[in-house]
């Protein structure tokens, strides 16, 4: 697959803050790639750098196979979505459309055409007359994708474009931004703090922390295989097993592990106890979360485990919550493969491995 | 929208007098000199004026010396307002977002014209076109007049420019426009309104300004300068009467109009969110 | 929806460029040649016109003037300066000061309803009249205002009638006989140019005290009185102390320009010379340059050691 945006080695520094440091990457053509971590973490000074509104104080922003370092955005084939959209509020939407056109001189009739037919895409076309500021927020964003799209860019970045937008709307714009990606075939580069928004719909995340990348994969991959804690407590939620209750359980001493609270199984005392690993405590807190349970379990061994279960009829599990009350005595127990080991080095981004780009 | 209301409801009915005599404290004078516009009394200021007339309207007008000064006025006006417009336009483009060495002490300077009484200036540069041989004459004024107009237009375009979300200019880039186009269709239409306002208000201010002034018009007379010397001539009140009266409407269309231009400033150049 | 198709192409996108869009292109790739090119115009003339102007203004206050020939020489002397400090001088350094303050005073007592009133409970149209009212007196010619009160303090003037038909002329004559305040009419009384005064500066202090309570967010006025605030324990510990900033701006405006004015000295109220008026006399009709240049220092020391202290109060944030 061809390779669309690459970052060797590239760090961007304000004065003694290292905003990105060291990171590497390579984003393949058509995918829909997100970059995933807190704020602060170096994910949306690394969008900056390859829209050209930040350059890298080190290494390089390589575009299509030529080198974009230094190119001002303007002369550079990648288009974005803000997230406050920035439409220019002087402008009606038709005119907000088809501004990138008519910068680039493209004559009146072919560009207004084309913007409408934008307009169309994303199902607004009787919008066109209105001014910015006499749309909702739904509305605006879907407007700043089409003004971006309308320029057919080889690559789109999206920077937190749902943040604004209630939970019921965002939901619908994830799974329409990413039938749109495939239907178009462009590259989308995603940011986001949202770790449900990026597994649902990427093809590859890169997690950022601290401005490297700590892991790059595909969403199942690194729910399933994280490769450091950070990681592993960032996407989803995880216990991270450290001495001593890995040498309690008889693990490999001075190996540090993640495990998810819903691969374990919670068992009230008296009955039989199913998993490979196995460990004793008492209900310390109950939080009931619809779908499922949460508990947070204290081992007799002194640390504090917390266990998922789903809250399903089949199950019988809505019988058992006279058993499972705070307090209760428990035992948990897992398979062996639940458990991840995990490096408990720092990783660098230049460390990850890049060579696997596309899912 | 204000829930307090309630809360000191009776406390509420003070205040609104005094805000009303406030206003009509500020007031009453200004609209004693409308009144006294039309006054028959020619070197009087009995009250109430024993008749109404339009009479020294014609008289104002048919005066070649207020004529000249009111040309003189505006001429200066119009300059100044060229000139502050441009300087301060680009000081605030300069100033508004990025931080460097010095910038502290620039935005003083702009404002030092105003901040420091008037006589400092007007002596300040009376002392330096002196000892550089400059003539005192139209010039004159409109280099003063530029300088104290300088912080209206810059305050106004400021504010605007704050206003103006950054990102709105990074979409314009990222869209294709260059530096320039960006400046062009974003910035200027953006901008427009706020520059206007500023160039409104610093001609009201050029238009009356007398302290300054004093010191670099010689011989000249803009017309606050007219009217400061009627003063000392009581045979010519009803002339003054209207004079003033006309500087007073002069100076308060600008103002009206820089008002409606930035009014809705706030969704003007909003972000969108 | 339908499909877009993507072209492909290299990094770098090539139009035709006009010669002011390659310009940009430099200033881009360059922000400080650009910043530069901004601030060369403006600092240019504020340097050349302004800054110079102040600074010979404050070199001229060290020649010498020839109280026989009337005439300016070059020697340098400190004299003027030290003149300054004189019995008299001071006297009238005092005088502009106290009056300086006491309109400040005035003006934020006066100002303090009309921008109250304003921000907290004046909405739509009510809030636009009374700022564009606000706003017209501040814009209006200060000669001209300066006029208006001339005939208003006149004799026979709108203000004696006024006094007549209240029946108030026993006041005025008491406020008169005050020593200090008073004096044989309205027109030559202290108390009559500090009503001027007043008039003229109290929009400046209106305005930035509005603006101040306005961005009090109303959430912290219920809080208070969520939490038990009386009305006027809210505006005593809440509402107040967040207006102070505006106030203090306010008050570098009706400071600075009572402190430097020398027209309405000369127009209303009793001899005796202001710090403005004194610039005035000695630079015009004594034509002692030097002594004129020194007490133009005065104003300078005494706004920038109010600056300094209303800065303390947050003025410069209300600005």
């Amino acid at each position: 697959m061809t390779t669309v945006v690459e970052f060797s080695s590239v760090s961007r520094h304000y004065g003694e803050v290292k905003a990105v440091d060291q990171v590497s990457l390579k984003i393949a053509e058509g995918e829909f790639f997100s970059m995933l971590g807190p704020s602060g973490s170096g994910k949306t000074t690394s969008l900056r750098m390859i829209a050209g509104f930040e350059q890298p104080s080190e290494g390089y922003v390589i575009i299509h196979g030529h080198d974009a370092t230094g190119l001002p955005p303007y002369k550079r084939d990648v288009n974005t979505v803000f997230q406050d959209y920035a439409l220019f509020p002087h402008m009606n939407v038709l005119e907000n459309i088809a501004y990138g056109l008519m910068v680039k001189g493209v004559a009146k009739k072919e560009r207004l055409s084309r913007a409408q037919e934008a307009l169309d895409m994303v199902a607004l076309g009787e919008y066109g007359l209105r001014k910015p500021a006499q749309l909702s927020g739904g509305q605006r964003q879907r407007i700043a994708l089409a003004r971006a799209l309308v320029n057919r860019p080889k690559v789109l970045l999206l920077d937190e474009p749902l943040g604004a937008l209630d939970l019921k709307l965002r939901e619908q714009m994830q799974s329409e931004l990413k039938t749109l990606q495939r239907q178009l075939g462009i590259t989308f580069i995603f940011v986001t703090h949202d770790q449900t928004e990026a597994l649902s719909m990427s093809d590859r995340v890169a997690v950022f922390n601290k401005g490297r990348i700590e892991q790059m994969g595909s969403p199942r991959d690194l729910y399933n295989k994280p490769q450091t804690a950070f990681v592993a407590e960032f996407i989803g939620s995880a216990n991270v097993i450290k001495q001593p209750l890995v040498d309690t359980l008889g693990l490999q001493s001075g190996k540090t592990f993640a495990l998810r609270p819903e691969y374990i199984d919670l068992n009230a005392v008296s009955e039989a106890v199913s998993g490979e690993l196995n460990a004793k405590g008492v209900i310390r807190d109950i939080q009931y979360q619809g779908a499922n349970t949460r508990y947070q379990v204290m081992l007799d061994s002194g640390e504090a485990l917390n266990v998922s279960c789903a809250n399903s009829f089949s199950a019988g599990n809505e019988g058992s919550g006279d058993v499972l009350t705070d307090g209760a005595e428990v035992n948990l127990s897992w398979r062996a493969d639940a458990m991840v080991e995990l490096r408990d080095v720092e990783l660098r981004g230049e460390n990850v491995n890049v060579d696997n780009a596309g899912a | 929208m204000h829930s307090d209301h309630s809360a000191n409801g009776k406390a509420s009915v003070w205040l609104k007098i005094a805000a009303w005599s406030g206003l009509i404290f500020l007031h009453f004078p200004i609209a004693i000199i409308a009144l006294y516009a039309f006054n028959t009394e020619e070197s009087a200021f009995s009250f109430p004026p024993p008749g109404l007339t339009t009479k020294w309207f014609a008289v104002a007008f048919g005066r070649a010396d207020v004529l000249e000064s009111i040309g003189l006025s505006l001429q200066v006006a119009c300059v100044a307002t060229v000139l502050a417009m441009t300087l301060g336009t680009m000081a605030s483009a300069a100033l508004y977002r990025r931080n460097f060495f010095g910038k502290e002490s620039i935005t003083l300077m702009l404002i030092l014209p105003i901040a420091l009484p008037g006589i400092i200036t007007g002596l300040a540069l009376l002392t330096a076109f002196k000892a550089l041989d400059i003539h005192p004459g139209i010039t004159t004024i409109v280099i003063g007049h530029a300088t104290f107009c300088v912080v209206i237009v810059y305050n106004n375009v400021v504010a605007r420019f704050r206003r103006i979300s950054a990102s709105l200019i990074e979409a314009s880039m990222d869209l294709g426009a260059d530096g320039w186009q960006t400046f062009r269709y974003i910035v200027l239409p953006n901008l427009g309104t706020a520059m206007l306002a500023g160039g409104m208000l610093a001609f009201a201010l050029s238009f009356d300004e007398l302290i300054v002034t004093t010191f670099t018009a010689g011989h000249e007379k803009p017309l606050p300068i007219w009217l400061l010397n009627q003063l000392t001539r009581p045979r010519d009140v009803p002339v003054t009467n209207v004079v003033a009266m006309l500087v007073m409407l002069v100076t308060t269309i600008p103002v009206f109009l820089a008002y409606l231009l930035t009014k809705g400033g706030e969704d003007v150049a909003g972000s969108g969110k | 929806m339908n499909t877009v198709a993507v072209t492909p192409g290299g990094a770098e996108v090539k139009v035709k460029r006009s010669p002011l869009g390659r310009f940009s292109d430099v200033l881009y790739r360059r922000p400080n040649l650009y910043l530069l090119l901004l601030l060369v115009p403006p600092l240019l003339w504020f340097g050349s016109v302004y800054i110079a102007s102040l600074l010979s203004l404050l070199w001229q206050g060290f020649y010498t003037f020839d109280d026989f020939t009337m005439l300016v020489d070059h020697t340098l002397t400190l004299s003027n300066y030290a003149q300054l400090f004189d019995a008299a001088n001071f006297d009238i350094i005092l005088r502009t000061l106290l009056m300086a303050l006491s309109v400040t005073l005035f003006s934020a007592l006066l100002a303090f309803p009309v921008a109250y009133y304003m921000a907290r409970f004046a909405s739509g149209r009510t809030k636009a009249f009374f700022y564009i009212a606000v706003m017209l007196p501040m814009w209006t010619s200060y000669i001209v205002k300066a006029y208006a009160w001339t005939l208003l303090l006149a004799k026979e003037g709108v203000s004696s009638w006024f006094i007549n038909l209240l029946g108030l002329d026993a006041v005025l004559q008491f406020l008169l006989s005050v020593p200090g305040i008073g004096g044989n009419t309205l027109s030559t009384s202290n108390l009559g140019r500090f009503l001027v005064f007043t008039y003229i500066w109290l929009p400046f202090m209106i305005l930035p005290v509005q603006a101040a309570l306005e961005r009090l967010p109303p959430s912290l006025i219920q809080a208070s009185a969520d939490l038990g605030g009386t009305p006027f324990k809210t505006f005593r510990h809440v509402i107040f102390p967040l207006a102070v900033p505006g106030i203090a701006a306010g008050s570098i405006f009706t400071f600075s320009l009572t402190l430097g004015d020398y027209i309405v000295p000369q127009l209303v109220g009793p001899p005796g010379l202001f710090l403005g008026t004194m610039v005035y006399v000695q630079q015009g009709s004594i034509g002692n340059m030097p002594m004129a240049a020194a007490f133009t220092l005065v104003p300078i020391v005494l706004i920038a050691v109010y600056l300094a202290i209303v800065k303390r109060l947050g003025a410069f944030d209300a600005l």
